[in-house]
């Protein structure tokens, strides 16, 4: 859009439609085209479309659904958020057998090759295109590092509603996750179990029961935090 | 067919109702708040109406949103806020005053007359409990001093005490009960014989035909007929059914649960512990007919109360859990440290002339230094406490099991694991005090059959392991110690005036 234009829209004097154009502009809200001189929406508010929830507060809210998810699958939980195009660990739940397992809250994962980064990524376009110009780096021979691939893959994930990383972080292993979402409807996490193919596959297709569960935590949370029941 | 077993947790902000299958799993929560009635500083009630009220609507929403009726309950559980006292007509069910909450501080002066010389410590021995406000006993007499009337009505059994555990089951089945573990927080019960103590009763001034019947904290008080008849089965003041759901059941296995204020129990089997250090002597749990398990307990008065008010009072934060991302703004404290003596210092301390202090100020000390000084202060508090456990039981603690809405912080729990140089352990169900009263109820009804079978379900959610040099640990154990002893002695005679 021109200024004049938006001024017409606005009701407001065009001096003044500029003046806060440049405000959004140098704060990245709004980018205007170099040749056109037409103002169009920022890189820095969509991001801020991805929804900011403060990770220690995202822990604290899915607290009580992320030990439920745990006690039902007997699985190790995470809760990550996407950070530079990585996935952060908020939370861990530890798998419910009592055995040595240290915390990993703090790590960062790649998000193309795990079932938290691809249930945000669904819901982040332009991350995912960020990413695919970086390239895809590779952990298995299960990685996707083909752009074209993975953005097919996030479109099903975004239709169905849950994630899976088919041993493509780490040979053997094999996590589920489904987006957390605030109440405007915006993705402010993802929630999932992670475990050994052998217990997380069954007959070599995905274990119902426990994809069901994972999507139940992610609903619960995002109930909690005001999101429309869907 | 699958049964199901309720817990009511009647806590000090709001009611919620757990609902757990036979693998100690929670299927359904619900929860609500009641409101805080503040008729004058320092004085803090609630409606004791409005809280049944509330009881009822959350399990019944509970049971709803399992899809579940209350037929699928083998009993219902009962865990509560302590001391909290409530006066009823027997007749007409009707509460003759608002509840007295725990936090409420007008039998200050009562207290103080009823040390008289000996003190705060008068009744310890046969109570466990030093003199405080804190307790229910101060509280009666203060409503029968000034409710006019009611010590004659009360003397003739016309009008009843309970605590909230007491008002729930006298609601819930018609019965006038209580167990050992909210008894022993009335200061007028033996920690001996678990009865109604009479000389402590005569210095009180409580007439025995007010109080309830000391049963056990785990088996049928009766039916709640407003709930199609589920067995009411279990009675635990909150921090014992923590120590109940952590399956603390042996002999120095100890929790400590944080919330507004923190409380650290340990389990000391049949023996009563009288402390040197300051903790209070109290009843663990009694299963039924099996002999009373007691226990040590820390009270730290002021931890998430102390993140609270960074929020609420320095608008710092938005949210409490928003303390650890501006902690985490920074790599220490600053050197600075902060004394949440809000109203007096608790364990092991008991100085109720102490006032907060924050010390170590310098120019360089940001809002991030404070808001790490702030979580420090709970960890710090903790250590008093396990000091003071290791200097009275026979065994040091070697590792902590934690609860309450403050685990959620890392950042916290590590720099607690640090500066008590053990592993602190956190559980798969956090909601310990529910999941202490469904294990109760549960072993009234048989739904489960010992407690080793509950042992089995305790799992480890998550674990911290000390990892600071013991000599960064001991200075800043120094400094704290130095910013207490500034703290003490700050309250005058003449600042009641």
């Amino acid at each position: 859009m021109g200024v004049v234009e938006l001024a017409g829209q606005l009701g407001l004097p065009k001096a003044t439609v500029h003046g806060i154009l440049r405000t959004l502009r140098d704060v990245g809200f709004v980018e205007q085209d170099p040749e056109s001189g037409k103002y169009q929406l920022g890189a820095a508010l969509l991001h801020m479309g991805s929804s900011y929830l403060d990770g220690n507060e995202l822990r604290t809210r899915a607290l009580n659904w992320s030990d439920a998810l745990a006690s039902r699958s007997n699985e190790s939980v995470r809760i990550g958020t996407l950070h530079e195009g990585r996935v952060l660990i908020v939370h861990h739940v530890f798998r419910p057998d009592d055995s040595r397992q240290a915390l990993e809250v703090g790590a960062l994962l790649p998000a193309h090759a795990t079932a938290i980064g691809k249930a945000l990524l669904a819901e982040s376009p332009y991350v995912m295109d960020e990413l695919a110009a970086a390239g895809l780096a590779r952990f298995t021979q299960a990685t996707i590092v083909d752009p074209d691939q993975l953005r097919e893959q996030l479109r099903d994930i975004k239709d169905r509603g849950w994630a899976t990383d088919l041993e493509e972080l780490v040979d053997g292993e094999v996590s589920y996750a489904a987006v957390i979402k605030d109440r405007r409807g915006l993705p402010v996490g993802a929630i999932g179990i992670s475990g050994p193919v052998e217990r997380l596959r069954k007959n070599g297709e995905p274990h119902t029961e426990l994809v069901s569960y994972v999507r139940e935590a992610a609903r619960a949370v995002s109930r909690d935090l005001g999101a429309i029941p869907w | 067919m699958v049964k199901y077993i309720a817990s009511v947790d009647q806590g000090t902000a709001s009611s919620r109702c757990l609902i757990f299958d036979s693998a100690a799993r929670v299927v359904s929560v619900s929860q609500k708040e009641h409101h805080h009635i503040f008729p004058r500083p320092g004085w803090v009630e609630h409606d004791p109406v409005e809280i049944w009220n509330n009881v009822l609507e959350v399990v019944g929403q509970a049971l709803e949103s399992a899809s579940l009726s209350p037929s699928d309950l083998v009993a219902l559980g009962i865990t509560n806020q302590r001391e909290t006292t409530v006066l009823w007509d027997r007749e007409t069910g009707e509460p003759v005053h608002n509840a007295i909450n725990w936090q409420d501080t007008r039998t200050d002066r009562l207290v103080r007359e009823l040390g008289g010389e000996a003190g705060q410590d008068r009744f310890k021995e046969r109570c466990g409990l030093p003199l405080a406000t804190y307790f229910s006993g101060p509280k009666i007499r203060w409503l029968l001093d000034s409710l006019p009337g009611v010590r004659e009505r009360a003397q003739a059994g016309e009008v009843l005490f309970g605590t909230m555990d007491s008002w729930l089951i006298w609601n819930l089945t018609g019965r006038h009960v209580t167990d050992p573990t909210n008894a022993s927080r009335t200061m007028l019960m033996s920690l001996e014989t678990l009865d109604w103590d009479q000389e402590l009763l005569d210095a009180f001034g409580v007439p025995r035909a007010m109080l309830p019947e000391i049963r056990s904290s785990s088996e049928v008080y009766g039916e709640a007929a407003k709930l199609g008849g589920v067995p009411v089965a279990s009675a635990l003041g909150d921090q014992s059914a923590a120590l109940f759901g952590q399956t603390c059941f042996g002999s120095g296995d100890a929790k400590c649960t944080y919330g507004t204020g923190s409380f650290l129990l340990m389990n000391t089997g049949e023996q009563r512990v009288q402390s040197a250090h300051g903790l209070l002597t109290t009843v663990g749990y009694k299963i039924g007919d099996q002999p009373a398990t007691y226990a040590l307990e820390g009270s730290i008065a002021v931890t998430g109360a102390l993140v609270q008010w960074f929020r609420d009072n320095l608008e710092l934060i938005a949210s409490a859990p928003e303390i650890e991302t501006l902690a985490r703004s920074v790599e220490d404290n600053g050197g600075c440290y902060f004394v949440p003596a809000f109203s007096g210092l608790f364990a092991p301390h008991w100085r109720s002339d102490a006032r907060g202090v924050i010390a170590g100020l310098t120019a360089y000390i940001t809002k991030g230094h404070l808001a790490r000084a702030v979580l420090e202060a709970t960890a710090w508090q903790t250590r008093e406490v396990v000091d003071a456990m290791n200097g009275d039981a026979a065994v040091a603690l070697t590792s902590l099991r934690v609860d309450g809405g403050m685990t959620a912080n890392n950042l916290l729990m590590q720099f607690l694991a640090d500066v008590l140089d053990v592993p602190v352990v956190r559980p798969i169900v956090a909601e310990t005090p529910s999941l202490g009263a469904a294990y109760a109820a549960g072993l009234a009804v048989g739904f489960w059959p010992d407690m080793d079978s509950l042992r089995a379900n305790w799992h480890r959610a998550a674990e911290w392991l000390p990892t600071m040099e013991p000599a960064i640990r001991e200075k800043a154990f120094r400094k704290w110690n130095k910013a207490v002893a500034r703290a003490h002695d700050w309250v005058d005679d003449d600042d009641a005036d």
